[in-house]
C-alpha cells in the first residue's frame, strides 16, 4: 500500500527519535470506519425516536400526562323530591348507612371470602348463604336472589336508617375491624323515603339499580354503573328530570394518589322537584274508600250463586274532567314503597309478583283491562243516534230477551217500550242488542259488505279506546277495541293451534267441535259478536284511566284530553316548567247529544236509577254509568264512571272493583264515599271543597 | 516541516488535552447536575430536606471524578500497560467481594461494596475500566511494527479474561452491565483486526447464551418480565412495562421545548422512579423538549467523536484499543440507556454516562476519559 509522502517523513523522524512507528493498517481503517458508522447508526436512531415521541407525538402523550395526573371525583346530584299538587313532600331523600360487598375483591381472598361471608353474615344477620346469592351477578340459569347490576361494582347487602342505633353498631363492628372483612365496605348513601308511608305508591314508582346493558345510554347518560334509576311510575317516566346531573372534581395527584392540586370542579346540578297534580288527601280518600269497598264486597253473596264476591282487586282513578290532571289513582291490593329502598329481596319481590296474592306490584289503573260492560253504552247510543237509524228521541222495546240471538237482560228484566235516556239510566242491554244486531244487519249480517258501517267502532276509537292515553306513566295498557279486524287478526294468529287442536284425539268430543267450527270460519264477525260489542262485553277492554277520560269527553264538552300525573317540574334554581294540558282530539259527538248523555247519566243516581241506593242522600249531584261486566270463569266485574257536579262537572270519578258484582252493589257506593270525601259532607270537610286543584304552584319548594 | 528537524518543545499541559473532550464532558456534567437536581427538588421538599442533596452530592461526586480523571490523564502511558494486571486483578477481587456476605443489595441491585462513611462502590463500574485497558493491552503486545491480527489463541485469552468479570457480574445478577461488557469485547475485538469469522461466531454464541439464558431460567423472573413488557408493551400496564411507558409519556409531554426546568410535571409528581439514575433521560426531554434532549445528543456524540478520533490519530495499538474499547462503552451504554426511556430498549439497570447519578459509575466514566486523554496525548507528541 503507498503510504503518502507526509506519513513516510513522519515515518522517517519517528525512527530518529526511535519511536514506534504507528501501525495503520487497512483494516485497521476500515474497522474504526465501521465502529463510526455505528455510532452514527446508534444515534440517528435516538434521534429519529426522540423526534417520533417530541414532535408527532406530543399531544398524545401530552394528553396521557395529563390523564396519569388527573383524578375526578364524582359529587353525586342528590335526587329531586316528588311533592303533592298542594306541595305535601311524597318523597324524599334521607342519608342511610349502606354496608356493601364488592365480589371481585371477595373471590381474591384464599377461600373466595366464604369465611368473609360467615362473619358479615355473623353481623348484619342475613344468612351468609343468602349473601353469597345477593353478590352474585344475574344471568342465564341465576336464580334470585341476585344483583342485576355491574359485576364489579359494590353490592349493597344491608341499609339502615342513619339514626339507627341497631344499625350503627352493626356499621361499627364492621369499620373497626375492617382487616377482618375484605371487600366489605360501609358508607353514607341517600336513599329514598317516604313520608306519607305507603300512600299512592303505584304512582310514585321505586328505584333499582341500572343494568349493565343500560349504562352509557342516551337514556342513561351520565348514570355511574352503580347508580339508581327510576324503574316503575313517576321515578321512572320523569327519571331523567328527577336524577339531575352529577358533578365532577378534577383533582391533581402524582404516582402515590396523594393529592397535589385542583384542576376545576363542575358543580352538580341538583335533581328537579317534581309536583304532581296529585292530592295527598284526595289519594288518602280514594285508598281508604277501595279498601272498604273491597272489605265490604268480600260479605256480600254473589249473585248467581257461589258463595261470597272474592273482590280480589280493584282500581280508583279520580281526574279533572277539563284538563286531564290527575288528583288520585288508586290500586289494590297495594305495597308499601319502602320495601325497594336498599333492593327488595328476592322473597319480598315474588311475594309483590305473586298471582295468588293479587299482585300487589301491578298498577291496575293503567295496567289492569277489563271489559266495560254497560259503562259503553254511552258510545254505543251516541254511535245510534249519529248512525241516522235511531232518532235521539225514539222509544224502543225492552223485552226481557232478545230474539235474534236469545241474550237476556240483566235479571230478564223487562220494561216495555222506553226511550234512549231511560234504556241507559235503568240500563237495559235489549235495546242495545238491538242497536248493535240491527247495524250488523245493515252491514249485511252473516255476508257482510265490502265495507261495513259498524258505527260503534269508530266512535269508540274517536273516544280514545284501543290506544295508550299518553299518560306520564310507564308500561300503560292499550286495551282492546274487539272490532271485525280484531277478530279477523286473532283467528290468523290462532287458526293453527285451534286446527290441530279439532284433530287432537287427547281432548273430548265437545272441544275437538268447538275447535273444527273455530278453525273453519272462527274469523266471522257473527250477530252475537255485534250484540256483545254494544254492551261492551266480549273480547272489548279498557283500562280504568281510559274510561275516566272517555267520561271526561263527555263532562268537558267533547275534548279527550290527554291525562297526566306531573304538574310541574322545579328545578334548583327556581326555574319552573309546567305541564299544559293537552287536548288529544275533539270527539265528533255533536255537542246536543254530548249534553243529552249528561243529562241521562244525571239520572242513573236519582231514582229509578241504576245507582240510586248508591247516592241516596248525596249533597253532590253526580251524573254516571253503572256497570257490571260478565267473565267467563269469575265473577261479575263492578263497574261505577262518573263525573260531579252534573252542572259544571269538576271532577271524573272511575271506581273499578274485580269480581265486586254489580256496579250498583260495590263499586258505585265506593265511589259516592269518594265524593263526598272530596267535596265534603254536612259535618264533614271535603278534601278538596269545589273539586278543583289549586291554581297556584305549590309556596317554595320544600 | 521545521518539526522534523527540531524535537518539539512539550508543549504545555493543557494544549496537550483534547480541549474538545473535556468540554463536552464538563457540558455533561453540567447539564447531568441540572437534571438531577430537578429530578430529586420535589420529593426532597416534601420530605423536608434539603432539595439540593442530591446535586451537591452529584457534584462532589463529579469533582472527585476529575480528580481522578486527571490522575488517569497524567500517568505515565507505559505504566497503565504495567498496571492494568493489577487493575483487573482488583476489579475481580471486588466483584468477588459483592457476591460475599459482606455485599449488599440497594435499590434491588445486588452489586454494592458498603465502605462505611456513607461510601459505597460498585465494583462493576470499575470492571469496564479493568476490562479495556486489560484487553487492549493483552491484543497490542508485539503486534506493532508488523501487521498481524490476532490469532486464535490471542482471541480466545481475550475472552477467557473477560469471562470471568462477566461472570461475576452475571451472577449477582447485572444483566446490563454484562451486554456492557460484551459489546465492549466486540468493539476492541473489532478494531484490532480479528478474522470477521470471530467476531461472527462470537455474536452468535451471544445470541444462543441468551436465549438459553431465559430458557433455563437463569434470568430473574423481573429480568424476563421486563423483555416481555419491552416486546408488547400493552402486556403489564402496572407492572414491568410501568416505568418504560410512564417514561415514554413524560418525554413525549416535553414536546419541542419542554416544559421548562423544574416545571416537569410527570417529574415533581414522581410518576418515573429511578429519575436520578436510570431514567434521568426522561427529565431532559421532559423539561427541556426536544432541544434540551438533542443536546445532550449532540454532547454525547461529541464525547464520541473525539474518542474516535483519538482512536484513529493513536500512535500505538494499545492507544487506538484503549480508544475503540471506551467509545464502544460509552456509546452502547448511552444508546441502551436512552433507548430504554424512549421504548426502543428493554429495561436494563443502566446508567447514562456523565449525566447519571451515582459515584461509581462517575469516576469509572471520568477515569476512561482520563485513559482517553492520555492516549491523545501521548499521540500529540510528535
Amino acid at each position: 500500500m503507498a503510504t503518502s509522502p507526509a506519513v513516510d517523513l513522519q515515518d522517517a523522524a519517528r525512527d530518529l527519535r526511535c519511536e514506534p512507528r504507528p501501525v495503520v493498517t487497512e483494516r485497521s481503517t476500515l474497522r474504526l470506519f465501521v465502529l463510526q458508522v455505528m455510532v452514527l447508526t446508534l444515534l440517528a436512531t435516538l434521534l429519529g425516536r426522540l423526534w417520533f415521541l417530541q414532535v408527532e407525538g406530543a399531544d398524545d402523550y401530552g394528553r396521557a400526562a395529563v390523564e396519569n395526573r388527573v383524578r375526578e371525583v364524582v359529587e353525586p346530584a342528590p335526587r329531586g323530591e316528588i311533592v303533592d299538587a298542594r306541595g305535601v313532600t311524597l318523597v324524599r331523600n334521607r342519608t342511610a348507612l349502606v354496608v356493601t360487598v364488592t365480589r371481585s375483591e371477595l373471590h381474591a381472598e384464599p377461600d373466595r371470602g366464604r369465611a368473609v361471608l360467615e362473619r358479615l353474615a355473623d353481623v348484619i344477620g342475613t344468612p351468609a348463604a343468602t349473601l353469597a346469592q345477593q353478590i352474585t351477578p344475574c344471568g342465564t340459569g341465576v336464580v334470585q336472589p341476585c344483583w342485576s347490576g355491574s359485576p364489579y361494582q359494590p353490592v349493597p347487602v344491608g341499609q339502615y336508617d342513619a339514626s339507627d342505633p341497631d344499625g350503627l353498631s352493626k356499621v361499627l363492628r364492621i369499620e373497626e375491624r375492617r382487616e377482618q372483612f375484605p371487600g366489605v365496605a360501609t358508607a353514607f348513601a341517600p336513599v329514598r323515603d317516604y313520608p306519607q308511608g305507603a300512600l299512592a305508591a303505584h304512582v310514585l314508582g321505586y328505584l333499582g339499580p341500572i343494568g349493565q346493558n343500560e349504562v352509557g345510554t342516551e337514556q342513561y347518560a351520565g348514570v355511574p354503573s352503580d347508580g339508581l334509576v327510576g324503574r316503575a311510575g313517576i321515578e321512572a317516566s320523569y327519571d331523567e328530570a328527577l336524577r339531575g346531573t352529577d358533578g365532577v372534581k378534577e383533582l391533581l395527584v402524582d404516582r402515590l394518589g396523594a393529592v397535589t392540586g385542583s384542576r376545576g370542579r363542575t358543580a352538580p346540578e341538583p335533581g328537579q322537584t317534581l309536583v304532581l297534580s296529585i292530592d295527598a288527601q284526595v289519594q288518602q280518600v280514594a285508598e281508604q274508600a277501595l279498601e272498604r269497598a273491597i272489605a265490604r264486597a268480600r260479605t256480600i253473596p254473589a249473585r248467581n250463586g257461589g258463595g261470597l264476591l272474592r273482590a280480589d282487586s280493584g282500581s280508583v282513578v279520580v281526574m279533572e274532567a277539563a284538563t286531564g290532571a290527575l288528583v288520585a289513582m288508586a290500586s289494590y291490593p297495594s305495597y308499601d314503597p319502602q320495601v325497594f329502598v336498599g333492593g327488595a329481596s328476592a322473597k319480598e319481590y315474588a311475594a309483590l309478583v305473586d298471582e295468588s296474592r293479587g299482585a300487589p306490584l301491578v298498577f291496575r289503573a293503567v295496567q289492569g283491562a277489563y271489559a266495560p260492560a254497560s259503562t259503553f253504552k254511552v258510545v254505543s247510543a251516541a254511535a245510534a243516534v249519529q248512525s241516522g237509524d235511531y232518532p235521539l228521541g225514539g222509544r224502543f222495546d225492552c223485552p226481557g230477551v232478545f230474539g235474534p240471538t236469545g241474550q237476556r237482560n240483566f235479571d230478564s228484566a223487562e220494561l216495555g217500550v222506553i226511550d234512549l235516556r231511560t234504556a241507559l239510566v235503568k240500563s237495559c242491554d235489549t235495546v242495545f242488542y238491538r242497536f248493535g244486531y240491527e247495524q250488523w244487519q245493515r252491514d249485511g249480517g252473516s255476508s257482510p259488505v265490502a265495507e261495513p258501517r259498524d258505527p260503534m267502532v269508530p266512535l269508540a276509537k274517536a273516544f280514545g279506546l284501543g290506544e295508550r292515553t299518553g299518560v306520564d306513566l310507564p308500561s300503560e295498557r292499550r286495551g282492546t277495541i274487539a272490532d271485525r279486524a280484531y277478530r279477523q287478526a286473532l283467528w290468523e294468529q290462532t287458526r293453527d293451534n285451534r286446527c290441530a287442536g279439532a284433530v287432537n284425539p287427547a281432548l273430548d268430543e265437545q272441544r275437538r267441535r268447538a275447535n273444527a267450527e273455530y278453525c273453519a270460519d272462527g274469523n266471522r264477525y257473527r250477530g252475537g259478536d255485534a250484540t256483545n260489542f254494544a254492551i261492551g262485553q266480549g273480547d272489548t277492554l279498557v283500562t280504568p284511566l281510559q274510561l275516566a277520560t272517555l267520561y271526561a269527553a263527555i263532562a268537558n264538552g267533547g275534548s279527550l284530553m290527554q291525562p297526566h300525573v306531573a304538574r310541574a317540574l322545579v328545578a334548583s334554581d327556581g326555574r319552573v316548567r309546567e305541564v299544559a294540558p293537552h287536548v288529544r282530539s275533539t270527539v265528533p259527538v255533536d255537542p246536543g247529544l254530548l249534553g243529552f248523555l249528561r243529562d241521562a247519566l244525571a239520572g242513573v243516581t236519582q231514582p229509578g236509577g241504576t245507582a240510586a241506593g248508591a247516592f241516596a242522600g248525596s249533597s253532590i249531584a253526580v251524573a254516571g254509568k253503572t256497570g257490571t261486566g260478565e267473565v267467563a270463569g269469575k265473577q261479575d266485574t263492578s263497574w261505577f264512571a262518573s263525573f260531579a257536579p252534573v252542572e259544571d262537572p269538576a271532577l271524573v270519578v272511575v271506581g273499578i272493583v274485580s269480581q265486586g258484582g254489580t256496579g250498583g252493589t260495590v263499586a258505585a257506593p265506593m265511589v259516592r264515599e269518594i265524593y263526598d270525601g272530596i267535596f265534603g259532607t254536612a259535618g264533614r270537610p271535603g278534601a278538596l271543597p269545589g273539586g278543583r286543584l289549586p291554581q297556584q304552584l305549590p309556596g317554595a319548594a320544600p | 516541516m521545521s518539526a522534523l528537524l527540531h524535537p518539539s518543545r512539550p508543549r504545555s499541559a493543557l494544549r496537550q488535552l483534547d480541549l474538545v473532550l473535556l468540554l463536552a464532558v464538563a457540558g455533561l456534567i453540567a447539564l447531568g447536575s441540572l437534571l438531577v437536581w430537578s429530578a430529586t427538588r420535589q420529593r426532597m421538599l416534601d420530605a423536608d430536606l434539603d432539595p439540593q442533596a442530591f446535586l451537591k452530592r452529584h457534584l462532589v461526586n463529579a469533582a472527585i471524578g476529575l480528580v481522578v480523571g486527571a490522575i488517569a490523564a497524567g500517568v505515565d502511558y507505559r505504566s497503565l500497560q504495567t498496571y492494568a494486571p493489577l487493575v483487573y486483578l482488583a476489579s475481580c477481587v471486588g466483584l468477588v467481594v459483592v457476591l460475599s456476605p459482606v455485599g449488599r443489595t440497594i435499590n434491588g441491585a445486588h452489586s454494592w461494596i458498603v465502605l462505611g462513611g456513607g461510601f459505597q462502590v460498585q465494583p462493576a463500574e470499575f470492571a469496564k475500566v479493568a476490562l479495556v485497558v486489560g484487553m487492549a493491552m493483552l491484543l497490542s503486545e508485539h503486534r506493532d511494527r508488523r501487521d498481524i491480527s490476532p490469532r486464535g489463541g490471542d482471541v480466545m485469552l481475550v475472552l477467557g479474561l473477560a469471562a470471568v468479570p462477566m461472570a461475576l457480574i452475571l451472577l449477582q445478577p447485572d444483566l446490563g452491565t454484562v451486554l456492557v461488557l460484551v459489546f465492549i469485547v466486540l468493539g476492541v475485538l473489532t478494531i484490532s483486526g480479528a478474522s470477521v469469522r470471530w467476531l461472527g461466531g462470537l455474536v452468535l454464541a451471544g445470541a444462543i447464551v441468551s436465549v438459553g439464558a431465559v430458557q433455563l431460567g437463569v434470568l430473574d423472573d423481573y429480568q424476563v418480565a421486563r423483555f416481555a413488557s419491552f416486546a408488547n408493551p400493552d402486556l403489564d400496564p402496572s407492572g414491568a412495562g410501568y416505568n418504560a411507558s410512564q417514561a415514554q409519556i413524560a418525554i413525549g409531554s416535553g414536546g419541542l421545548l419542554g416544559k421548562g426546568l423544574f416545571e416537569g410535571t410527570q417529574t415533581s409528581g414522581r410518576f418515573i422512579p429511578e429519575q436520578q439514575t436510570d431514567f434521568i433521560f426522561t427529565v431532559a426531554g421532559e423539561e427541556l423538549g426536544l432541544v434540551g434532549a438533542s443536546l445532550l445528543l449532540a454532547l454525547l456524540a461529541v464525547v464520541l467523536w473525539r474518542g474516535l478520533r483519538i482512536a484513529a490519530l493513536a500512535t500505538d495499538s494499545f492507544g487506538r484499543l484503549l480508544a475503540a474499547g471506551v467509545v464502544s462503552w460509552f456509546a452502547f451504554q448511552s444508546f441502551v440507556n436512552i433507548g430504554m426511556t424512549l421504548g426502543i430498549m428493554p429495561v436494563t439497570g443502566l446508567p447514562l454516562p456523565f449525566v447519571s447519578y451515582g459515584g461509581s459509575a462517575m469516576f469509572a466514566n471520568l477515569v476512561a476519559v482520563g485513559l482517553l486523554q492520555n492516549v491523545h496525548r501521548r499521540s500529540g507528541e510528535r
